[in-house]
């Protein structure tokens, strides 16, 4: 007994608290499709959502990997991935289900053999929502930009996502999730959100990298990359982030293409030191290029 | 018992109690190790919108603030020096607002702004308006002995970290879970009872310790206070203004859709439903399009005190001329306040300007104004006969008139957004007298939001910001 109680117990106790019993999200990714790390308190969250299996709202400057996360998350968890992604015309059904009436009118009057005019579903086909709810296996689901459709489109979806099933009115059906999908929403900000929809969610927003973390962002795409010549890139980066004037700041994304530039014109580190080349792959706006070569005073 | 941390929150940030649920869920499911995790967790779960991420931090960092670092020994050095120089009387409120801005997090700001008050009271009388001398040393000393007792707090939320303790008590939460484990050996059959189900066990709803912490130890809570305490996410509030995409997410309130035009635009998929339903016989269905209908003038203050809030105009002027939202938008200038002639640039040339009266018959009632300016200026300039700041101006009409006529013509249309926010501030005698004709709003994100909607409404909102900012605790 004194075994059980003192060693045992313990030990279960761990192992259970340890792995309640879903899938732990790593954070880092490095394959050869995906390269993608998550600093800790994401990380954290990610599992967290997956576990209360509430769908995770994420948000942040644009270029943070808002997208790339649910990439990173299935790749990680070696499930499928599929993309809803939102434009300003979708609407909540086109996510579950599509009726093509425009296809059974054109069989009914000119025929055709593969499908059955009188059988309704065979005109039905399944929208990202509806097919990730359908899959035999767990998914990772990921609503693009909801913030780009109407303003009632997150309430729209509110049944959907908490029941997680929709009905098919035209067959009369319910199609209900088989496993309950691992939802990832990003948003840009361009609307504000329902409130209703909201409390449905675990909300993140990705901090912009802090220096050390960005430098370990870097070395993970580029992995060549000489030390000192990183050091310089990322001195300019956040020299040019500190402008506040700038009407777009660079972010990860733009960095890491900077970077590849860089290596592919061979660029020494001297001349680095002396200048920031290909400016124009940080800065897209014009307006900005001259701001940033106003402000930036290089040493003669 | 996590009750009282919920409410804490609720009294400042809008929670529901679904949220409620969920954090007690995710510590009920050990999903939270230590109080960092916490920290984050509850945040995510809590806070739906990066701008209340300040108000959770200073909110967090005050709930919790028995377990932390006392008041910088430093900063405290620094606010000492800073006031043993000489100091005129607005540096020195300055200063304190930078400090209330700052620290809020140490302090206590209800009573620090009710002090302050007090304070502005008391000079005001005693120095009857004459602000530009030293402040005198005993007030110095009373702002310093203030500051000396409350930079410490002592009445912190004492029953907090007592709570806190026990949820990361490893010692009590093994007990527990044994007694769970023997439990389960007795009885076999409740399945929505034990370890591992979800959610329905009723395990620590019920006043008791919610379980599932790993890592005692209240080191943990010292760091999560701390990372609450360096408030990264001020830059986010919404009171304070961000970038022109924001600017014209606010701007985009300002709609009004009317159907113009003929019937002319095809409604594809109602044509299509009517078909099918038809059978196949084709029948368009034709719309009317709809678009907004909404005519905006912008009046911009510029120069002089409006320097320091160019930036933040060129954005505003930016976001709304950069929107195909508007039916019509036009822009004009103006420097302190208005008179017989407005301006087509800022160089305010006159040969290239609109007289007032002209103005007022080419825009009808119908149009937006909105003014920008910190309406802040010398008395005769509003109230005097010639009180232009520019001596070749010769205005007939005080400014006054001017800002009568204009909020007369345009009614419920017109308002006034400032860039200088009002808080604990002085409001200079002239935004008092323009404020009362013309509704005033901050030039801040959640400021041009309100200005818009009651814009929209038609003026029928019932605070403008600087009314509502006087009632608020800030």
């Amino acid at each position: 007994m004194g075994l059980v109680k003192n060693y045992l117990i313990p030990k279960l106790f761990h192992l259970i608290m340890s792995n309640v019993g879903f899938n732990q999200f790593k954070g880092d990714v490095n394959t050869e499709r995906i390269k993608y790390i998550a600093d800790p308190q994401l990380r954290n969250i990610v599992n967290v959502s997956i576990a209360l299996a509430r769908p995770l709202l994420v948000k942040g400057e644009p270029g943070t990997g808002k997208t790339l996360l649910s990439h990173a998350i299935a790749e990680a968890l070696g499930k499928r991935l599929i993309i809803w992604n939102v434009k300003s015309t979708t609407e909540a059904i086109d996510g579950c289900y599509m009726y093509d009436t425009v296809q059974r009118l054109n069989d009914s009057r000119f025929g055709c053999e593969d499908r059955n005019v009188d059988n309704i579903k065979d005109y039905i086909s399944l929208g990202p929502l509806g097919e990730a709810f359908d899959s035999d296996e767990q998914v990772v689901l990921l609503i693009d930009e909801i913030d780009k459709a109407d303003i009632e489109f997150p309430n729209d979806l509110l049944q959907e996502l908490d029941v997680m099933e929709f009905y098919i009115k035209e067959t009369k059906e319910f199609v209900k999730a088989k496993n309950r999908p691992i939802v990832i929403i990003t948003s840009n900000n361009e609307k504000e959100l329902p409130d209703a929809f909201l409390r449905r969610c675990i909300f993140h927003w990705i901090e912009f990298p802090s220096k050390e973390f960005m430098a370990d962002i870097c070395n993970l795409h580029y992995p060549n990359l000489k030390q000192n010549l990183l050091e310089q890139c990322l001195k300019h980066f956040y020299a040019l982030r500190t402008i506040t004037k700038l009407r777009k700041m660079p972010s990860t994304s733009e960095l890491l293409d900077w970077i590849g530039v860089l290596l592919k014109s061979g660029i020494s580190l001297d001349e680095l030191k002396r200048e920031i080349p290909f400016l124009g792959v940080l800065l897209k706006k014009e307006k900005d290029l001259e701001i940033a070569l106003e402000k930036i005073k290089f040493p003669t | 018992m996590f009750v009282e941390y919920f409410y804490y929150l609720k009294e400042r940030l809008p929670i529901s109690i679904t949220e409620y649920m969920t954090l007690i869920e995710a510590l009920d499911r050990g999903l939270i190790h230590n109080m960092v995790e916490f920290y984050y967790v509850s945040r995510s779960i809590l806070c739906k919108n990066e701008h209340h991420f300040d108000i959770y931090d200073i909110a967090f960092a005050n709930f919790f603030k028995n377990a932390i670092i006392k008041f910088p020994d430093e900063v405290k050095r620094e606010i000492w020096d800073w006031l043993n120089k000489d100091i005129t009387i607005p540096e020195l409120l300055e200063g304190l607002k930078i400090l209330l801005r700052e620290y809020q997090q140490y302090l206590n700001i209800e009573d620090l702004q009710q002090f302050l008050e007090n304070l502005l009271l008391k000079l005001n009388r005693d120095l009857e308006g004459n602000l530009s001398i030293n402040a005198p040393q005993e007030v110095k000393d009373e702002i310093w002995d203030w500051l000396k007792k409350n930079m410490d707090l002592l009445d912190a939320n004492a029953n907090a970290q007592e709570i806190l303790s026990q949820f990361f008590n490893l010692e009590e939460m093994q007990k527990q879970f044994e007694d769970l484990m023997q439990r389960q050996d007795e009885e076999h059959n409740g399945g929505d009872h034990w370890v591992g189900t979800q959610g329905t066990s009723p395990f620590g709803h019920s006043g008791q310790n919610p379980m599932g912490m790993r890592v005692g130890g209240s080191s943990g809570m010292r760091m999560a206070v701390q990372i609450a305490q360096k408030r990264i996410f001020s830059d986010y509030r919404k009171d304070i203004v961000l970038d022109t995409r924001q600017i014209k997410v606010a701007l985009k309130r300002l709609k009004k859709l009317e159907e113009i035009g003929k019937l002319d635009e095809l409604n594809m998929d109602k044509t299509i439903d009517k078909t099918a339903n038809n059978g196949g016989d084709i029948e368009l269905i034709f719309e009317k399009r709809r678009k907004n209908n909404v005519k905006l003038v912008l009046l911009m203050d510029v120069g002089g005190s409006m320097t320091p809030y160019a930036h933040l105009v060129n954005l505003l002027f930016s976001a709304a001329n950069n929107m195909s939202h508007w039916k019509d938008f036009k822009h004009y200038y103006f420097h302190n306040c208005i008179y017989d002639k407005l301006y087509f640039n800022a160089q305010r040339n006159p040969d290239e300007a609109i007289d007032f009266e002209d103005f007022i018959k080419k825009y009808d009632n119908k149009y937006k104004v909105v003014l920008v300016g910190d309406a802040a200026m010398a008395s005769w300039e509003l109230t005097e006969r010639y009180g232009s700041i520019y001596y070749y101006h010769r205005n007939e009409m005080p400014g006054i008139y001017y800002i009568r006529e204009i909020a007369n013509h345009f009614k419920n249309n017109i308002v006034w957004l400032n860039p200088e926010l009002i808080r604990l501030e002085w409001t200079p005698w002239t935004r008092k007298i323009i404020s009362s004709i013309i509704p005033m709003f901050n030039l801040t994100v959640e400021g041009i939001e309100e200005a818009m909607d009651y814009l929209r409404k038609g003026g029928k909102q019932m605070y403008t910001t600087v009314q509502m900012l006087k009632g608020l605790n800030y």
